[in-house]
């Protein structure tokens, strides 16, 4: 034992952060956790504390360090993952982040986005970037920052502050913070601010000045395989050799690494990834282009990506917002108190409609209410919403790549549902399988921090790690399937349009002040 | 340490329970100082009682007046424990870990009208045909799972320990007095294990999921061919044994069993 290393990653996800240690096999040797703070200011408005996030990751290295019993010297590098788009601006001389950062399912920037899409449509920048004009991606997020936050434009352009993802601003405080820390991101992190070239994989001015967003603020994009650089906090000496948005992490957990091979993460949103090789490929259905990984050195590689916004989350809504469980893993036992849906639909489009329908406007619907239904038909429609949407996004992939998609390998926390992933399995008409390792995040992080660092020789020694762990077969009538389905776009109509621009309000005055 | 023959009441236990009456006949909320006055005791050990009911979940503690009331544990002390599910999502990193160092199935169970229940199922890491067995029910004797349940659970009630003992091989524990050794033996060591008493060739090892308070929720086993899990005298190797015990303990750390 005393020879043998191993790998950390840090998943610092919407709701938590986890630092997990693997062994050469890509088993997992010690794991801690802590959820951080959710802030609703607003309606639609969702924000995390940095500085919380910062404090916990480094209490969360340093547990899963002392848990496995190892320095920084038994570790030959670490991960990062990350929730993507949330965005974090800070001052960086003091590491103050100017306000609190900005969570990708945040919809403030709605009227942003309309105002740039006006002048040339929703899809104006999507050859450059691969993305739609959305509320979802970083860009439009600096903006409203800088136009909201009295000075901080002079600031960015005066090289004062800094702009970040989660795992820019990790990086950024693990290596010195304001005393020589490293600005950099990722190129899978970078992809989603609506600002990178996908061709280039470097900043693209013009988008810059379209978004009107000074560079001065912006890290270094690099590789997600390669040395950053090493820890001078918490834990001195770590070697930081990889950075990955948390669903590019999951692929590259998932061994997805030729093209045509895809996975679907089940955590707060959910997001199928399909790896489409060296390619860059556009999708006609509403799919996005984002690098799926780039190796220091070699070529990057590509994916298609279904994005959807709500789906554990909705779980946690039925918990927190509406109280009817204790738990989150209790909304299968309640869901298996009644048969079916009982006639009735949810669908989540708390945050407007993502992949394949990108509707910013919509808003949730309970539909199909009858005094027949019960919490326990309610806690089906919960787990069935997250089902749907999946198809929806099957659906739009099989369109685009033209080939249909035989297994569905999926991994995350909602994993450990049975009564969902038999659903899944039921809707999508192919097997579910999920590999032993359900933390495909963490695994995808630490895979990329130990081929970073030659822990791993190559990608087909990581291949052999995956193994299945369970496995769900299709068992639904397909009538009914066809029937349920039908049901449910019928219930999507009807979340469109429901938010209204102000000069679609009659019958009150706009306010002057909004 | 002096005992009496005879244990006489536990002091703090009774405090407890005057204290738990206490809440449940005040509807409104009480503070420390008036649960002490009512009781004529302390107020340093009536906060030192409320702290344990508290992390048991039997008390709660209102966060901005401080004051406390029961807790939802107590309301909902007659029905299920630990609902499966969360077991399940609690269990499911070390079930793989598990697996993944054993090269073998993982199984985790609970106790279901005396039977065992399936609540989580890893397949053997080789990429075998296998079919997912949540949801099953097993009788609880003849297997390693089931031992554990009957060690660390309550006694059968007279009805139960009546019922005859059905076989599944030549080797299925039939005897009650047999079993009642058995689990005794399992009690000592912290562990189970079942040799071909449930399928011809198939063995597993078993250990007890614990949360707070060191109560058994479950078991989880490691389970395998004969000759892959068991040496040449038919017991189970000490390296699965110990792996199991290891995962167990994890997973009871988790669901809040802190010393054990």
């Amino acid at each position: 034992m005393v020879s043998e290393r191993f790998v950390m990653a840090v998943d610092q996800g919407t709701t938590s952060s986890r630092c997990l240690v693997f062994d050469h096999r890509g088993r997992m040797v010690a794991v801690s956790q802590r959820e951080h703070r959710q802030y609703y200011p607003r309606p639609g408005w969702v924000e995390h504390d940095a500085m919380e996030i910062w404090r916990n990751v480094a209490k969360l290295i340093q547990h899963a360090a002392r848990d496995a019993g190892l320095q920084a010297s038994d570790i030959v590098g670490l991960g990062i993952a990350n929730q993507r788009e949330t965005t974090v601006v800070w001052d960086r001389r003091t590491g103050e982040p100017v306000g609190r950062a900005i969570v990708w399912q945040d919809t403030r920037t709605a009227d942003l986005v309309n105002e740039l899409a006006r002048a040339g449509g929703a899809n104006r920048f999507r050859s450059l970037c691969g993305l739609p004009l959305a509320t979802y991606f970083a860009g439009p997020k600096i903006r409203w920052l800088l136009n909201e936050t009295p000075g901080l434009r002079e600031r960015a352009e005066r090289g004062e502050v800094l702009f970040g993802t989660m795992e820019t601003w990790l990086i950024w405080n693990l290596t010195g913070g304001p005393d020589g820390g490293r600005h950099v991101t990722d190129v899978t992190n970078a992809s989603r601010t609506m600002l990178l070239n996908l061709k280039t994989l470097d900043w693209d001015l013009s988008l810059c000045e379209a978004m009107g967003i000074p560079t001065r603020m912006l890290p270094e994009v690099r590789p997600s395989i390669e040395v950053y650089g090493e820890a001078r906090a918490v834990m001195p000496g770590l070697r930081i050799t990889a950075a990955l948005g948390d669903q590019q992490a999951a692929l590259f957990g998932q061994t997805c690494f030729a093209p045509g091979e895809a996975k679907c993460t089940y955590g707060t949103g959910s997001f199928l990834l399909l790896n489409t090789g060296k390619e860059i490929s556009h999708s006609n259905h509403g799919l996005i282009t984002t690098p799926a990984y780039q190796i220091g050195g070699e070529a990057p590689t590509y994916a298609l990506e279904g994005s959807i916004a709500i789906t554990g989350s909705l779980v946690q809504w039925f918990r927190d917002g509406l109280g009817l469980i204790s738990s989150a893993p209790e909304i299968e036992t309640l869901a298996r108190t009644v048969e079916d849906n009982g006639g009735c639909y949810i669908v989540p489009a708390f945050s407007g409609l993502f992949a394949p329908h990108w509707r910013s406007e919509a808003r949730g619907v309970i539909v199909g209410l009858t005094s027949y239904i019960t919490k326990g038909h309610l806690a089906r429609a919960v787990l069935e919403a997250t089902g749907w949407q999946t198809r929806e996004v099957v659906d739009a992939m099989n369109a685009d790549s033209g080939v249909a998609l035989t297994t569905l390998k999926v991994d995350g926390g909602m994993t450990s549902d049975h009564l969902l992933m038999q659903f899944l399995a039921d809707v999508l008409d192919v097997p579910v399988v999920r590999p032993l390792v359900a933390e495909t995040v963490s695994v995808g992080a630490a895979y990329a921090a130990g081929l970073a660092v030659g822990y791993w020789a190559d990608l087909d020694v990581l291949r052999r790690n995956w193994h299945r762990a369970s496995q769900w077969l299709p068992a639904m009538d397909p009538r009914h399937r066809e029937i349920e389905y039908e049901n449910w776009q019928r219930a999507v109509e009807r979340t469109l349009d429901w938010v209204r621009q102000p000069d679609q309000v009659q019958g009150r005055r706009a306010r002057p002040d909004q | 340490m002096y005992r009496a023959a005879v244990p006489g009441p536990v002091q703090s236990i009774e405090r407890a329970a005057a204290i738990l009456r206490l809440l449940a006949a005040r509807s409104g909320r009480l503070g420390l100082v008036e649960i002490s006055a009512s009781l004529d005791l302390a107020k340093g050990t009536v906060h030192g009682i409320l702290r344990t009911l508290q992390s048991v979940g039997f008390v709660e503690q209102d966060p901005t007046s401080g004051k406390y009331q029961l807790g939802a544990a107590l309301l909902h002390l007659g029905s299920s424990y630990l609902d499966v599910n969360e077991l399940r999502a609690r269990a499911l990193n070390w079930s793989d870990a598990l697996a993944a160092r054993t090269g073998e199935a993982v199984r985790v169970g609970t106790s279901m009208d005396s039977r065992v229940l399936i609540v989580h199922h890893v397949f053997r890491p080789d990429e075998s045909l296998q079919t997912l067995e949540v949801g099953n029910l097993l009788p609880a004797h003849a297997c390693a799972l089931g031992k554990v349940l009957l060690a660390y659970g309550p006694a059968p009630t007279r009805a139960q320990a009546s019922q005859p003992l059905e076989g599944f091989t030549r080797v299925t524990v039939v005897d009650r007095r047999a079993l009642t050794q058995e689990l005794g033996r399992v009690r000592e060591q912290g562990w189970s294990q079942e040799v071909e008493e449930w399928q011809p060739g198939e063995a597993a090892v078993a250990a007890p999921i614990r949360a707070y308070g060191g109560l058994a929720v479950g078991a989880i086993e490691v389970r395998g061919a004969v000759e892959r899990l068991c040496d040449y005298h038919r017991q189970p190797k000490t390296e699965h044994v110990t792996r199991v015990r290891e995962a167990a303990r994890a997973i009871s750390r988790e669901l809040g069993a802190a010393r054990w």
